[in-house]
């Protein structure tokens, strides 16, 4: 089950462990685009990245993706329905102004979408506030309260909640414990919404 | 465009090139053009950089904007101080790279700088067209260009690039011969002009009509409207910078005095370098040319070609892989325009990537040194070969 591609971080390849060969990928604030190089490079896949910040959005296209400059909210209205198999937001949601409408846009123009986020259950963020009665900084979120650009805290299990309030399914979640610049980490199993820094989900629209 | 011819700051050359001529549409074979008239025979100007490699698949067009020409890059002889109008973007390494591409840059339709246009000789008459020579459009430069390519060998195009007008080309290509373009970059361009951009065409042209020397465009054998040209390349000049970069550049700076004249001199650096610019351009530029390049840009229209009425369904004939770039201070074409045409690309599955480059010299920005738009240009233009030779 442990992914082996250790060039890009671990909670990128849980990610490209789940997108099957040959698929078309757009992914939601790419950044640099590590994890849609390695998808194009070793999964032969059909990727377009959207990221809101020049300099990544030129890092991309030197490197050889196919890359928007814009805004992931609005960018994703132009496209057709079912336009991609799979629509990828990492470590993105805690940053978006409308979750609900931005998961239903993703499931409308991809067949499946991937989220993932920082858990803001984890202990030592529950410790932080118990011990210190301050905002807490982590290496997952690692901003003082007023220059953060994540402005939603959430927690795996807040993420089951509204997958069950916005209307749409969990088909595959795994919860991992990493720290952020690391190639490797830990799938937590037992204990996750305590024990994990990371969750990644797998989605998609409820059937019937 | 404006003239920003400059040195590569590396020294990095293609070297020596050759001005060649095609001479095309020769009666009763003429060509014909969009607005149903009959030209012929026609001539472009071309110049070539690199190799072809033997599977013609490293072809490069490059697409001059209003006043450019085909010397894009390198120098005609030792002593030739003046490089080509995109030195520091194509030759060796560069962002369009000689040694691996064949570049190919013809001067369009309508112009001055070698091919046929209202200053050339109307075979019927002996004499120059002025204003006989038929009313061209961007889809006639672009049907000429491809006759060219047609006699070089060429049958697929790895990449054709332009900006401003040379963009507008470039789109204009992608529409036109959906199946020879595998990519494009259409750089600081438009699907269509805007009435800001109409106006300032419009009231440039006026500049030369209303110069007694134009004579309805029959001035070839006398005085040249020089005046009005030099009106209307000014008005370019605005068109080309910005508030910000005039800010910069020019402020409020007086020219060689330290107070006003209180007379109609060029008290302002401002003044006095668009005096200068317009009285430069005279000196190699026709003002019948003028007036029909930038009619044929003002009639493009991509939505109303192809009978589609819509940028969605224009973009559906398009097969080619896009890198839209703008830059944020452009306001001839602001980035709402690049973004329109990314938009309905979208629309229609096609690859594309956009950057709209921060830049504080307005239109002209892509012309400048920029390291951004050459690895741009350099990244894009190498995928786009690995895919195609695969």
């Amino acid at each position: 089950m442990k992914p082996r591609d250790s060039e890009i971080r671990f909670d990128l390849q849980i990610i490209a462990s789940w997108i099957e060969p040959g698929s078309k990928v757009l992914g939601l604030g790419c950044g640099e685009g590590d994890l849609l190089h390695f998808l194009k490079k070793n999964r032969r896949v059909t990727c377009t990245g959207i990221e809101r910040n020049e300099d990544k959005v030129a890092k991309c296209i030197e490197r050889g993706l196919t890359v928007l400059q814009g805004d992931i909210n609005e960018e994703v209205l132009d496209y057709p329905d079912d336009a991609f198999d799979y629509v990828i937001l990492s470590q993105t949601l805690q940053q978006i102004y409308e979750p609900g409408e931005l998961v239903r846009s993703m499931l409308r123009i991809g067949k499946r979408g991937v989220v993932s986020f920082p858990n803001f259950s984890h202990w030592s963020v529950r410790l932080q506030l118990l011990t210190t009665g301050r905002a807490p900084i982590t290496k997952q979120l690692p901003y003082d309260w007023h220059d953060t650009p994540n402005i939603r805290v959430i927690a795996l299990k807040d993420f089951r909640r509204f997958s069950r309030e916005t209307g749409f399914s969990i088909l595959r979640e795994v919860a991992i414990n990493t720290d952020h610049h690391e190639k490797s980490g830990n799938i937590i199993k037992v204990f996750a919404n305590l024990r994990a820094t990371y969750g990644v989900f797998l989605i998609g629209n409820n059937k019937g | 465009m404006s003239e920003y011819i400059e040195h590569d700051k590396n020294g990095l050359s293609v070297g020596i090139v050759e001005k060649k001529f095609f001479t095309f549409a020769r009666p009763p074979k003429e060509m014909t053009l969009e607005n149903g008239s009959a030209l012929g025979p026609v001539t472009l100007t071309y110049e070539t950089y690199g190799e072809l490699n033997p599977d013609r698949s490293n072809a490069v067009l490059i697409m001059h904007a209003l006043s450019g020409d085909s010397h894009a890059a390198g120098c005609y002889s030792k002593d030739d101080a003046k490089p080509g109008w995109w030195e520091i973007m194509v030759g060796p390494g560069k962002g369009i790279d000689t040694d691996k591409y064949f570049i190919v840059c013809s001067n369009i339709l309508g112009s001055c700088m070698g091919s046929t246009g209202p200053g050339s000789i109307n075979p019927k008459t002996g004499k120059a067209f002025g204003l006989d020579f038929p009313v061209v459009t961007i889809g006639d430069m672009v049907t000429a260009q491809k006759a060219l390519i047609d006699h070089l060998g060429i049958e697929r195009v790895l990449s054709v690039v332009g900006g401003s007008i040379g963009g507008l080309q470039v789109l204009e290509w992608c529409l036109r011969y959906p199946e020879v373009v595998v990519s494009a970059i259409p750089l600081a361009t438009t699907p269509k002009h805007s009435a800001l951009t109409i106006a300032f065409n419009e009231v440039a042209r006026q500049a030369i009509m209303a110069d007694p020397n134009w004579n309805k465009g029959d001035y070839y054998n006398g005085a040249k409207p020089d005046l009005g040209l030099a009106v209307a390349r000014m008005i370019g000049h605005i068109t080309y910078l910005s508030d910000e970069s005039m800010r910069h550049k020019f402020g409020r700076r007086l020219q060689d005095r330290s107070d006003f004249s209180f007379n109609f001199d060029a008290d302002f650096q401002v003044e006095s370098y668009l005096r200068y610019q317009g009285s430069k351009f005279v000196e190699r530029f026709d003002a019948n040319s003028f007036l029909y390049i930038t009619k044929a840009a003002d009639y493009f229209d991509l939505t109303r070609q192809y009978d589609s009425g819509s940028l969605v369904k224009a973009f559906s004939r398009a097969m080619a892989k896009f890198l839209v770039v703008s830059f944020t201070s452009d306001w001839l074409y602001p980035t709402y325009q690049s973004k329109a045409m990314v938009k309905a690309m979208k629309k229609n599955d096609l690859d594309v990537s956009f950057c709209e480059i921060e830049a504080d010299w307005g239109h002209d920005a892509f012309l400048l040194p920029n390291e951004r738009l050459t690895a741009l240009m350099k990244g894009f233009l190498e995928r786009v070969y690995n895919e195609t030779a695969r």
